[in-house]
């Protein structure tokens, strides 16, 4: 996780913030480091965390996790991450045998519900009666992307209703988090990702949004991104920062640059 | 400096390259690759997934897989890279491409120098040794592999650049700098034998790749018409049926060859090489070229899905050309775009009124590298210019930086200095937003 974005959302692992929906988005750059970010934040914040990964392999976000700090097998096995891989679930959905049931089978039909994913997410999540596992804060779903199964033939709608019951879930009755990435393509008429985009915007209580620069490229600065928090107390607070990370194999990131 | 190697055994580079392969080969604990937890296998870490027997272990399964012919480790990330069969691209894309990715090449209008590209990347394959698997739904796969350029020897590149140049300076004599000579230093781009990477070959494409090269190669191949024999109604998993009877056909190979690792007796590990040629066109049964809303808008979309899951888990790198020039709607094109790992666009200058500018008149289109993934790491490599060229010589594709022509008007008059803001908003502008309307910065 990077402490810079931590002191900027006024939080830590020792006290992060229960029941509430974070929205990241991003546009003409990468927003995957917000993802990375947050899963290593729940992770050193002892919450039980259900990543939903679709568009990467679980050995990117490792190798990644390693560098913030975070030992995702080692969580895996003792059971704090429940980590759901989209590629590999298709590649068995639609080569492995029939009769297994899948979540992902909306692939192979041409009805598109996000259901099956949605009680994934519930069986990971609520705690299971027994007692014996030991106590996590609260849980945590982490999507990574939604855009992706706008790709994949869902419907919009269909995507809003998973994260309506989800946000239910997860957050109102367990008290929990739900973080998900959204590719904003606000250049192209993508329609459907942006209605997705703006309807996910109205829930959320914070909006993190990572952007390149106005002024274009640049090889130093890779973008800014703008902090947009939406709570009942507090007036829209809009902060546009710069930032710059510098990422090496040795070193822990990441050096930024105040404007 | 030492020869050019054909790419087989380990490539050794000099510089930044050579303590990271000792240190992929020393055990993992106490050196100081480790970040933040200190990984073991840091190279090849697709291959991780890989159920190679002892891969967990540090030093052991590095090297058994780093010996794999025509690749080499990333020097940013560890990662497992193949060339793409031009250096001067290899060296855009960050090394080269990373196995198990896919390459995306988004066509120029007459499909000539993406057919190009596309046949370097399967030339490649053949020299390397590694496998490959051609599909197509235009040309037998058979005639795409007579083309092939013939790979060159070390100093006949030598003879074959230095012919083009001086073809060039018999047309205007090259007048060295006296002012601005640093600029003369400045690399073209072309990375040369002996220079940089030793894992790229260079190609002649005025001539053919001989037929026993061509025989020795293992290839499969895919040609849709003869494959589907009757076109049925029922589409399984709702994708179109020529992409499923691919992606089956993909599957197959890798599984049966043992490209997933999932024949751990295989004494030599080798890479699959997928060419897959105007995906996404009429020709494969698919309409997102044809209509401004597409019955199946979602058929190719989900090909690429799947696809990507298998080049995750399997040693294989995946070329594919999509004709995107002829798709209306472009939310399509920017959801091709983000389920490819590597998008590169070319734009040629055939046909367009860009012909006639000054600015391009050594040219023959120019190439936009669109996205470089970001795997393993949290940052890319990207080249720090967004401004390239490509030209196609009687016998090299070369790939160039693009400049301004300096202004060498007598009388610095108004409309010339507006002639070049016009040309210079040709350049690209990087992010998608140009910086500066009309007035230029008069000093």
């Amino acid at each position: 996780m990077f402490p810079e974005l931590n002191n900027l959302l006024n939080v830590s692992p020792d006290k992060p913030e229960q029941g509430k929906f974070t929205l990241l988005c991003d546009a003409k750059t990468d927003g995957g480091f917000l993802v990375h970010h947050f899963l290593s934040f729940y992770l050193k914040a002892n919450c039980k965390v259900c990543f939903v990964a679709l568009l990467q392999s679980f050995s990117h976000y490792n190798i990644v996790g390693q560098k913030l700090g975070v030992n995702l097998i080692a969580a895996r096995d003792r059971g704090q991450l429940v980590f759901f891989e989209g590629l590999k679930s298709t590649v068995e959905v639609l080569f492995g045998s029939k009769e297994q049931p899948n979540t992902l089978k909306f692939i192979r039909e041409s009805s598109s519900d996000l259901k099956s994913l949605y009680e994934f997410v519930q069986k990971a999540l609520t705690p299971s009666g027994d007692g014996s596992a030991t106590s996590w804060k609260f849980p945590v779903l982490l999507v990574d992307d939604l855009s992706v199964l706008l790709s994949l033939g869902v419907e919009a709608v269909a995507v809003l209703d998973f994260i309506q019951y989800c946000r239910a879930t997860v957050c109102c009755q367990l008290k929990g988090n739900v973080v998900a990435l959204v590719h904003d393509s606000d250049q192209t008429e993508d329609e459907e990702n942006a209605m997705l985009m703006n309807a996910l915007g109205h829930q959320s209580s914070l909006i993190l949004r990572a952007e390149g620069l106005v002024t274009g490229f640049c090889k130093d600065v890779h973008g800014q991104l703008k902090i947009l928090r939406r709570g009942l107390l507090q007036p829209k607070n809009d902060e546009a920062e710069q930032w710059n990370t510098l990422l090496k194999v040795i070193e822990i990131p990441c050096a930024r640059a105040r404007i | 400096m030492a020869a050019l190697t054909t790419g087989f055994g380990r490539a050794r580079q000099g510089g930044a390259g050579d303590p990271r392969e000792y240190k992929a080969e020393t055990a993992a604990g106490g050196d100081k690759l480790g970040g933040g937890g200190g990984g073991g296998d840091r190279g090849c870490s697709f291959l991780r997934k890989v159920s190679v027997p002892g891969s967990g272990g540090g030093g052991g399964g590095g090297a058994r897989l780093r010996s794999i012919a025509g690749t080499r480790p990333s020097v940013q990330n560890g990662q497992l890279l193949v060339s793409a069969g031009l250096p001067a691209l290899d060296q855009l894309l960050g090394g080269g491409l990373a196995v198990g990715t896919l390459l995306l090449i988004e066509e120029d209008k007459y499909n000539i120098y993406s057919s190009l590209i596309f046949k370097y990347f399967l030339a490649e394959g053949i020299v390397c040794g590694h496998t490959l698997l051609v599909a197509s739904a235009k040309e037998d796969p058979g005639d795409i592999l007579q083309e092939l350029p013939e790979p060159l020897h070390d100093d006949n590149y030598k003879k074959v650049l230095d012919e083009g140049r001086s073809h060039k300076s018999q047309e205007e004599p090259e007048i060295s700098m006296k002012i601005a000579w640093r600029y003369q230093n400045l690399p073209q781009m072309e990375a040369g034998p002996g220079t940089s990477s030793r894992f790229g070959h260079y190609y002649d494409v005025s001539k053919r790749m001989s037929q026993e090269v061509i025989q020795s190669a293992k290839w499969h191949k895919f040609f849709l018409p003869e494959e589907i024999t009757s076109y049925a109604n029922v589409e399984s998993c709702a994708l179109n049926h020529g992409y499923t009877k691919l992606l089956h056909f993909i599957q197959r190979v890798i599984s049966e060859q043992g490209f997933d690792g999932s024949n751990p007796q295989k004494k030599q590990k080798n890479i699959l090489r997928i060419g897959i040629q105007s995906l996404g066109s009429p020709l494969w049964g698919d309409d997102i070229c044809c209509a401004d809303t597409p019955e199946h808008m979602h058929s190719l979309t989900r090909f690429l899905y799947v696809l990507r899951g298998l080049l995750r888990m399997s040693l294989s790198a995946c070329i594919i050309t999509v004709p995107s020039h002829l798709i209306q709607n472009k939310a399509v094109t920017s959801r091709i775009r983000n389920l490819s790992d590597t998008v590169v666009g070319l734009e040629s200058f055939i046909g367009s009124e860009k012909e006639a500018n000054s600015l391009y008149k050594d040219y023959h289109g120019l190439i936009h590298i669109h996205q470089i993934p970001r795997l393993n790491s949290l940052i890319c490599d990207v080249s720090d210019t967004k401004d390239l060229a490509f030209k196609l010589q009687r016998k090299v594709f070369t790939i160039e930086r693009l400049h301004l022509p300096p202004d060498l008007s007598d009388t610095v008059s108004r409309s010339s200095k507006r002639d070049l803001v016009e040309s210079a908003k040709q350049l690209s502008p990087g992010c998608g937003m140009m910086a500066g309307g009309k007035e230029h910065l008069d000093f």
